[in-house]
């Protein structure tokens, strides 16, 4: 029963779970008007206490094409939180006029807690470097989708590993699933966390390899997931602008790999994915956005508990 | 090295890290004792080197768990009529609350101070625990 949970780390569901929230959100993409009036009267609170444009603007979509109404903060500095009102006290007040909140902090955890004062369900939208749940289920969401099943899935990584949350947490969600691979694409300086390869990956004896080049590997790939590399993620500007275009897909790359490989990126993109490669039918990055805004339509509907008249 | 009488009934903590008996001694407010009771410290010791020791004769309830978090490697002796009748080792809690606190300068813990601070054991052996918030792991060793 997902009615009235919260979603914090992209591991708060079970496979079931997110198997009822996939099949929903299919059910949507097929005949959205069957869902255009389920949260007629209901309000979506989005609480951004940093900006992110993208994600709020995905989440505002989804319950405006529900029927619902949305009201919130995108700029701390013009809200009482610029007045030093704690997370607690916010989700406590917003609890009285919403009935889902969305929250997006630079600090970790702080979505953790607006849920354990929230008399409504609160949805992780990003917390600092740590948590990002909603990317994670449009991932699955996009490749249950496109590849047809989450299992049986050779999936290439690239860019950087270190420090990107939402390639840690695709790891962790797509090792629950049978028989996938990994191929771990990046520069020696961005490589994949020890603790995650002995956590996620060696715990759970799931079939890696670690590669420099993505032309040597493109070949074999059932998913290439491209990330960008932050400039904040850097020390100093010399090794960015070195490190930068070590892993731009071209078409020259393109043109190495499966005919239905597909590529998928968290976007914004900075220049990791070339523009030409857009027009390539592989290239699925905008889908995916689109799935982001109907994965997060069965989200709410779900925690809301107002798809229940649904037939499955 | 020096001798301390053997106690008849009672509890003997040992195999304290040395320097660490005097908070096990204050954690249990021993010096408000109306029994006797032996801090030993730098007794020394085949496995550790150096260790401490408290020796209290009375049969007081201690909080194992507590006493674990403190040092996870005592051993605590229950003595009666002279004979150890029980060797009890330490287990660690599966979760603390406010006995820790988080140091991760990202941790909403660092920002609003209301929250109480949560960890969960990840790694008994290690001693590890992890922030309910921001997931930072912390062995006990650094604490
Ligand atoms: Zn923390």
């Amino acid at each position: 029963m997902l009615k009235g949970r919260h979603l914090i780390d992209p591991m708060d569901f079970s496979v079931q779970e997110l198997e009822e929230i996939f099949k929903l959100a299919e059910q949507i993409i097929s005949n959205p008007k069957d869902f255009s009036h389920l949260c007629d009267g209901k309000i979506l609170a989005t609480l951004f206490y940093e900006p992110s444009t993208r994600t709020r603007l995905s989440f505002e979509s989804a319950m405006l094409k529900l029927g619902g109404k949305v009201l919130g903060f995108y700029e701390p500095n013009s809200s009482s939180v610029a007045k030093g009102e704690s997370v607690a006290d916010t989700i406590r007040t917003i609890s009285c006029y919403a009935d889902i909140a969305v929250i997006r902090h630079p600090k970790e955890g702080a979505p953790k807690v607006a849920s354990m004062y929230s008399d409504i369900p609160v949805i992780n939208a990003g917390d600092g470097g740590h948590q990002h749940p909603t990317q994670t289920l449009t991932d699955l969401l996009t490749i249950r989708i496109l590849k047809g099943r989450l299992f049986n899935l050779t999936i290439g990584i690239c860019g950087d590993l270190k420090f990107g949350r939402t390639v840690h947490s695709l790891l962790k969600a797509m090792s629950r699933y049978e028989n996938n691979k990994f191929i771990l694409i990046s520069p020696e300086e961005l490589k994949i966390p020890d603790y995650i390869k002995k956590e996620v990956l060696r715990k759970g004896n799931i079939d890696f390899i670690e590669n420099e080049k993505l032309e040597e590997v493109i070949d074999s790939l059932d998913i290439l997931y491209m990330t960008r590399v932050q400039r904040e993620r850097f020390f100093n500007e010399e090794d960015y602008i070195r490190l930068k275009d070590s892993y731009i897909l071209d078409a020259e790359k393109m043109k190495k790999a499966p005919k239905d490989m597909i590529v998928l990126h968290p976007l914004p993109r900075v220049n990791e994915i070339a523009y030409e490669v857009d027009s390539d039918p592989r290239a699925c990055y905008f889908k995916q956005a689109k799935y982001g805004m109907f994965v997060r339509m069965a989200l709410i509907l779900k925690l809301l508990g107002v798809d229940e008249h649904v037939n499955d | 090295m020096l001798t301390i009488n053997s106690i008849k009934k009672g509890i003997v903590i040992d195999h304290i890290k040395a320097g660490t008996g005097i908070k096990i001694f204050n954690y249990l407010a021993l010096n408000k004792a109306d029994f006797s009771v032996a801090l030993i410290i730098n007794a020394s010791s085949s496995k550790m080197g150096k260790k401490d020791m408290i020796k209290i004769e009375n049969a007081i309830d201690v909080d194992i768990t507590a006493l674990g978090l403190i040092d996870p490697n005592i051993t605590i002796n229950i003595i009666k009529d002279e004979n150890i009748v029980e060797k009890i080792y330490p287990k660690l809690p599966e979760k603390v609350e406010d006995i820790i606190t988080c140091k991760n300068p990202r941790c909403i813990t660092s920002m609003e101070n209301y929250i109480p601070h949560e960890f969960y054991l990840v790694d008994e052996s290690k001693g590890e625990y992890r922030c309910r918030y921001c997931d930072e792991i912390y062995r006990l060793t650094e604490i």
